[in-house]
């Protein structure tokens, strides 16, 4: 077969149904018992689409035959409101992407804008940002065993997903005031030093998770329910991965080793010893087993930067990004009026484009940034990986039981936040 | 960040494109557009290449050696169209929509050009700079 | 028979059906009513956004909303009284919202949970309502962004208390306008004591 041939018969011959949603909703309408095959509407309002995604099944009997996911429904236009947000006030607007991780996205923001400024962040900034993203991406993990788990069916797995989460939780809290959108690390550094006593809650939490860990293997990993229901479900290969342009667990799932923090290190990745986990059949167990055993490597992770914590600034001590230190603001007027002038007015950035990627736990997460010199952004682009990542559903559920959908779009773990922006 | 850029005429993108999956180049990670009504004179651009509205931004990724290459196509803003990339990489099929949406760039050839995130009865591109942000006043007043 | 001791709970026997037999209370059938509707308060599972996240934490292990007779989060709008509107509202998900409230049965409450539900938030641009008090009627704003679930409960509870006292439906009835109460942001801060603005 030719490459050209391909091409058409990925357009005819797809798992992709293309037709309008008015077109959708007429045919719903339409379909009586003697067709072969009817339309089916999914969502957005539905317990099992993580949010406001919709998908517009064919199906045949109960096979799913095409099928296409219809997004917007949680579009905020943060693109059009970073334009107006200056550069110290964009990880705001930012953080609310991906609400499930949202250090990342402040990450990749902050990172482009630095490579904009030209700016070297303080080491001790950059180990505190890799502390908190794998922190984050424990809770992310465990948010998703959570919903995984309910929507196979699992409900006790929700209670204890939860259960493990909301202590990830409060650590993040104890560092950054908040639980959720912490707007926490921030062009040159991050917000605030680690508090006190951080150093024990954060072991705290790495000794106690892995016999937690073992307790959701007992509960799913060998339970053959569990298994049957995942197992052989949803499958993708490599080849398919690459070609739709899909990162993170989806494309390791299929025994494709591609991470970001290993192949292409950013922040203090290449000094951390850690395994990147694969899978072999590239089916829905394997993205569960991908997700619980990437816990397991952050708390690696994690106990080696408890060990290697340098000391030092936070921020980068720039007169340019970073405001005078609070005590000083009381004494100076100059730091008074400086405080103030970063506040409103901000800092101007250097003309230029840049495209800057960090390994969010859904893939990678790129932030292209385009300055005119100004104070804030002319153009913020978020590559959010959910939104990518989405467009395998067709191909995953395509000869599947209309149940095993909900198995597939809960192993994809989209985050509508992300997807609509 | 060390990408690197090539800035490519619009009627060769395809071809360019083809050229660098056959390079290594496996995916396409991104494809986004930039509308430069607001910042006409912008200096970034080589000396051959004449500065249009809009500019088609898409990165690829190379994992055996790996990088990223981004490539800036100049489209002008009396003929918005482009070539779809569809047919090399798939996975751009919903990247491009985004872009159609938000921007009103045509990709010729796509075979789904509806919108995808605004309502399908949208009027406008909100991601062009004459489209407003749509922000209305806030009224800050004590609660009684 | 033999009354058990006042003040020691051992004493009381439980007799099971039988000791309906020889207790009653007296009251106005409009009070178990009230009652009942505010101790089995169904929410519908309306998440959006960031705030879903939370919303789903207060019914998780920690938080508990079991203790309130909640937890029962429904899918289909027709067996809820109880729409929390947690995220922003886009223009697109507007219409969407407003049938899914009109499938709710009556008596339905609404509770606005976070900024973005609330007054737009930070987004105030083309893609977001500015507040769904513009399409379904509100009951209790929770502040927050998001709102943590402390907050989230007491916005419930101010809620329950509401339908409890019959202010909420009397004003219904006549106004057919929500309560718009707004509560107090409760998580993460020093208890101040309940403060209930109407």
């Amino acid at each position: 077969m030719t490459a050209t041939d391909a091409a058409v018969r990925r357009r005819d011959d797809s798992a992709v149904l293309r037709i309008s949603e008015d077109d959708g909703e007429r045919l719903e309408a339409e379909s009586n018992a003697s067709d072969t095959s009817m339309i089916m509407n999914m969502g957005p309002q539905h317990p099992s689409t993580h949010g406001v995604l919709r998908l517009m099944l064919e199906m045949e009997g109960e096979t799913v035959m095409r099928s296409k996911p219809v997004i917007g429904y949680l579009h905020t236009g943060m693109e059009k409101t970073a334009e107006t947000l200056t550069y110290l006030q964009g990880p705001t607007n930012v953080t609310r992407m991906d609400y499930a991780s949202p250090l990342f996205s402040e990450l990749a923001f902050s990172m482009a804008t630095e490579a904009l400024l030209g700016l070297e962040v303080p080491p001790r900034a950059v180990w505190i940002r890799m502390l908190m993203c794998e922190l984050n991406r424990i809770s992310s993990h465990l948010l998703f065993q959570a919903t995984n788990g309910m929507d196979i069916g699992a409900v006790s797995m929700m209670i204890y997903g939860w259960r493990e989460r909301e202590e990830a939780l409060r650590l993040l809290e104890t560092i950054t005031g908040l639980r959720m959108n912490h707007n926490f690390i921030r062009p040159g550094g991050v917000a605030a030093d680690l508090p006190d006593g951080w150093r024990d809650e954060v072991l705290t939490l790495i000794d106690a998770l892995p016999a937690r860990l073992n307790e959701f293997d007992t509960l799913l990993t060998g339970q053959p329910i569990y298994r049957e229901r995942l197992q052989g479900v949803g499958v993708i290969n490599t080849a398919e991965c690459l070609a739709l342009g899909v990162t993170g667990p989806i494309l390791r799932s299929t025994g494709y080793a591609w991470d970001l923090r290993r192949d292409m290190p950013y922040l203090a990745y290449d000094q951390m010893d850690f395994d990147v986990v694969v899978g072999t059949y590239g089916d829905c167990f394997d993205r569960y087993a991908i997700r619980l055993n990437e816990i397991r490597e952050s708390i690696r992770i994690l106990a080696q930067i408890l060990d290697q914590m340098p000391t030092g600034d936070y921020r980068v001590q720039d007169k340019k990004v970073t405001p005078p230190p609070r005590a000083r603001i009381d004494e100076s007027m100059e730091a008074l009026i400086h405080h103030f002038k970063i506040f409103t007015e901000g800092f101007k950035v250097p003309a230029g484009e840049v495209y800057a990627a960090v390994e969010s736990p859904r893939g990678e997460l790129g932030c292209y940034m385009v300055s005119d010199g100004s104070a804030v952004p002319y153009r913020m682009h978020i590559r959010g990986p959910s939104f990518v990542n989405l467009q395998t559903l067709p191909h995953m559920m395509q000869g599947g039981m209309v149940a095993d959908a909900v198995a597939i779009i809960s192993s994809v773990d989209p985050i509508m936040g992300e997807v609509d922006r | 960040m060390n990408d690197s850029v090539l800035h490519v005429p619009r009627d060769q993108l395809t071809e360019t494109v083809a050229g660098l999956r056959d390079e290594g180049y496996v995916s396409v990670l991104d494809v986004t557009a930039v509308d430069y009504l607001e910042h006409p004179g912008r200096t970034d651009l080589p000396p051959e290449v004449s500065p249009e509205r809009f500019e088609l931004v898409v990165t690829l990724i190379s994992h055996a050696a790996p990088g990223r290459v981004r490539l800036r196509v100049q489209v002008p803003a009396d003929d918005p169209t482009v070539a779809t990339l569809f047919d090399l990489y798939p996975g751009t099929e919903a990247l491009e929509r985004e872009v159609a949406d938000m921007f009103g760039i045509v990709f010729e050839g796509h075979p789904d050009p509806s919108r995808i995130l605004m309502p399908p009865d949208w009027e406008g591109h909100p991601l062009r700079k004459d489209f407003s942000v749509g922000q209305i006043p806030v009224q800050f007043k004590a609660t009684q | 028979m033999k009354l058990p001791l006042v003040g020691d709970p051992k004493a009381i026997v439980d007799q099971g059906l039988e000791g309906v037999d020889h207790n009653f209370v007296t009251g106005k059938l409009e009070d178990l009513v009230k009652w009942s509707r505010a101790r089995s308060c169904w929410p519908a599972t309306f998440g959006l956004a960031c705030c879903a996240i939370e919303m789903m934490a207060t019914g998780g292990a920690h938080y508990d909303l079991a203790r309130y007779g909640m937890e029962v989060f429904r899918a289909s709008p027709r067996q809820a009284d109880l729409m929390i509107v947690a995220g922003r509202v886009s223009q697109k998900m507007a219409p969407i919202l407003r049938r899914i409230y009109d499938q709710m049965m009556e008596p339905k409450w609404v509770i606005s949970m976070g900024v973005c539900a609330s007054s737009g938030g930070m987004f105030n641009n083309y893609a977001i309502v500015q507040g769904v008090d513009q399409i379904v009627p509100v009951d209790v704003y929770a502040p927050g962004c998001p709102p943590g679930p402390e907050t989230l409960m007491h916005a419930i509870l101010t809620l329950h208390d509401k339908i409890t006292s019959g202010e909420i439906t009397r004003r219904r009835d006549e106004t057919g306008a929500g309560a718009n109460l707004t509560v107090d942001q409760r998580d993460g801060q020093s208890s101040t004591g309940v403060v209930i603005r109407t």
